[in-house]
């Protein structure tokens, strides 16, 4: 895309806002919000990169939370404290056991494992199309999930992994987001990104016309798979102590559903589909605890924030089966022009 | 016992864990069929059937009334999702109405939850189901009998049906071509909304032996055989009935096969293995071992 000087001040302008409002929230929020803020950040990344897979190339991957997993206990392995080593992980190979790293060698080599393994399965399941490609990866997702369970030494199996140090702040997630934010969306408007997204409407034209499709999806898989293991690994240094359990299918669900509300393919749609699911699931998860509207008091379900997110789940698809904004960007410039149009 | 009788136990067994199989691929594999739907939901059908029967047992119902009445509580489930969540998202984008199901997943699983509480409680068993019948050396669970005879008399009911009866090849119709079924004056509700009865009265059966098997029930307790019995159809080819009974065959074969030569460090790590499988086979053969290359119309 021709990069205009108004995208470039436009997109600056959006990330200046972004940071103050996070400065604004850091300064005034307090715990409660900051770790809010926070999540939003991570999940951030976690969608925006599901979009690069699923929804530029049209494969809909439903393991990529196994990616998120490889990134958190790699991360998590690498940096743990040396002392802890010795009583949680005593079986460790020995280069391990006695290194310990930085967060960010520790976040950047947890996403590499995780880029390598979608390079690796990438080369068969890319060949896949439609349900089978969705099958296969959450055959994947359950390889993943089964390997952590079983796999004692280096991940203390089903027990909670913990200790992890706590690393993850407001401001190294935005920046890693905005990064994600900022790299993903170029692909989109480069010749890439095109090729990709002509794929994925329609195959047979894309090769005819010349586009290595197999190419360009492994290509898509193993970047989206990047930064997920890149999420996953902050994630780890901002719960730190965690479970295989933690990444399955009710995460999965979690990251899909922003995705699918925000609308497949569309970026600012994921945005706004992670704040709006975010929000909503904290409502949600409040009121389980049980309130009172005036005499009427409702008592404490454990399960009903979930049942409730998921029937809202099913009416937004049946009135809105392309999300909130399809594969289109909210476009702040097209906004004020269409208002001169009028005016004028 | 002597080698021979070892593999002929061994083999029973296959045979029928891979009925299970089957018949949970068949429901899975009809819906796939007709509507490109991915039916996570389709596991929950198993947990219903297998709550019904257990509280009706608990209750004091004789056990053949209380499993009809699981049987039939599937049923209409499987009745309730097809109208109430994919019937209005019907023709919306594949991944939309996979989603969807994913949705009633989790609400399915959560009320369960709400209900009758997270943990797992046992499952009362008959004596008939839980004997222990010998042929001489070879000892054979009567509970695989049981579940092997089932199969065969449900696969023989369902091959007259969709052969003889007017629904049943008007169901052969829509799988073909949606469209064009519709354009022939099908009756496409209608057909979709037996496919539902058809595979959830399978998942109905499939509970009661499961739970009889396992010998406890649990909100989460259909999820982990639905996604083997996905392998399976995925195996055989989606969409098709006999290949569907063929992967669930093929699937519990590997899974005896694998329990038995599987040494016992590696042994936890069966389920990654069968995954890693279907990865591999759907490498070379994308469209399962029955199904031929779909032909996209350009």
């Amino acid at each position: 895309m021709k990069q205009d000087r108004s995208t470039t001040i436009v997109s600056l302008a959006g990330i200046g806002l972004a940071f103050l409002a996070l400065w604004l929230l850091h300064a005034f929020g307090g715990y409660y919000i900051e770790r809010i803020v926070i999540g939003v950040g991570i999940n951030l990344i976690l969608v925006i990169s599901l979009n690069l897979a699923n929804g530029f190339t049209g494969l809909f991957s439903l393991g990529h939370i196994g990616f998120m997993a490889i990134g958190a206990y790699a991360s998590a392995i690498l940096t743990l404290p040396l002392s802890l080593k010795s009583t949680n992980l005593p079986d460790l190979p020995s280069f391990l056991a006695r290194t310990q790293m930085a967060f960010l060698p520790a976040v950047l080599i947890g996403g590499l494992i995780a880029m390598l393994v979608a390079f690796l399965i990438g080369l068969s399941l890319m060949r896949l199309t439609g349900p089978y490609i969705s099958v296969a990866t959450m055959g994947f997702l359950v390889i993943v999930q089964v390997v952590l369970t079983n796999w004692d030494s280096m991940t203390r199996g089903a027990r909670t992994f913990a200790g992890v140090p706590e690393y993850t702040n407001v401001w190294n997630v935005w920046i890693w987001a905005m990064l994600v934010l900022y790299i993903v969306w170029r692909i989109k408007f480069s010749s890439f990104g095109r090729k990709m997204m002509a794929a994925r409407d329609n195959e047979i034209a894309a090769r005819s016309l010349g586009i290595n499709v197999v190419a360009s999806r492994l290509l898509a898989f193993c970047l989206s798979a990047f930064f997920t293991g890149v999420a996953g690994a902050l994630w780890a240094h901002f719960i730190t102590a965690f479970s295989p359990k933690s990444f399955y299918f009710s995460q999965t669900f979690s990251v899909v559903t922003m995705l699918v509300v925000g609308g497949l393919g569309s970026l600012s749609g994921s945005v706004v589909g992670v704040m709006l699911i975010t929000l909503l699931s904290e409502i949600l998860r409040n009121a389980e605890r049980g309130f009172a509207i005036g005499p009427l008091v409702i008592p404490e379900v454990y399960g009903a924030s979930q049942v409730i997110m998921a029937i809202l789940f099913v009416l937004f698809i049946v009135f809105r089966p392309r999300g909130l904004l399809g594969d289109a960007e909210l476009d702040v410039r097209k906004f004020f022009k269409r208002e001169k149009e009028v005016a004028g | 016992m002597s080698a021979g009788e070892y593999l002929l136990q061994q083999i029973l067994n296959a045979v029928s864990i891979g009925s299970l199989y089957a018949l949970m691929a068949i429901g899975l594999s009809m819906v796939f069929g007709i509507l490109r739907l991915i039916n996570f939901a389709h596991g929950d059908l198993i947990m219903v059937g297998s709550y019904t029967t257990l509280l009706l047992l608990l209750g004091g119902t004789p056990f053949v009334w209380a499993s009809l009445a699981g049987i039939a509580a599937s049923t209409v489930a499987g009745l309730l999702m097809e109208r109430f969540a994919y019937r209005p998202i019907r023709g919306a984008p594949d991944v939309a109405m996979l989603l969807t199901s994913f949705a009633v997943t989790i609400f399915l699983e959560n009320l369960a939850i709400i209900l009758f509480k997270a943990t797992s409680r046992a499952f009362p068993v008959p004596a008939l189901l839980n004997t222990v019948v010998s042929f001489g050396n070879l000892q054979i669970a009567s509970l695989n009998i049981i579940s092997i005879l089932f199969t065969i008399i449900l696969l023989f009911l369902l091959t007259l049906f969709v052969t003889n009866t007017e629904t049943g090849i008007s169901m052969r119709a829509a799988s073909q071509d949606l469209v064009a079924a519709r354009l022939m004056g099908i009756n496409v509700n209608r057909v979709i909304a037996a496919a539902f009865a058809i595979g959830s009265f399978m998942a109905g059966v499939v509970g009661i032996l499961w739970s009889a098997k396992v010998g406890k029930v649990d909100p989460l307790m259909g999820f982990s055989p639905v996604l083997k019995a996905f392998v399976a159809s995925v195996i055989g080819g989606l969409g098709s009935i006999p290949s569907a009974v063929l992967g669930g065959y093929i699937l519990g074969a590997l899974e005896i096969l694998l329990q038995g030569l599987l040494p016992a460090n590696i042994a936890p790590f069966r389920d990654a293995l069968v995954f890693l499988i279907l990865i591999l086979l759907l490498l070379f053969r994308p469209n399962g071992i029955l199904g031929s290359a779909e032909k996209e119309k350009i």
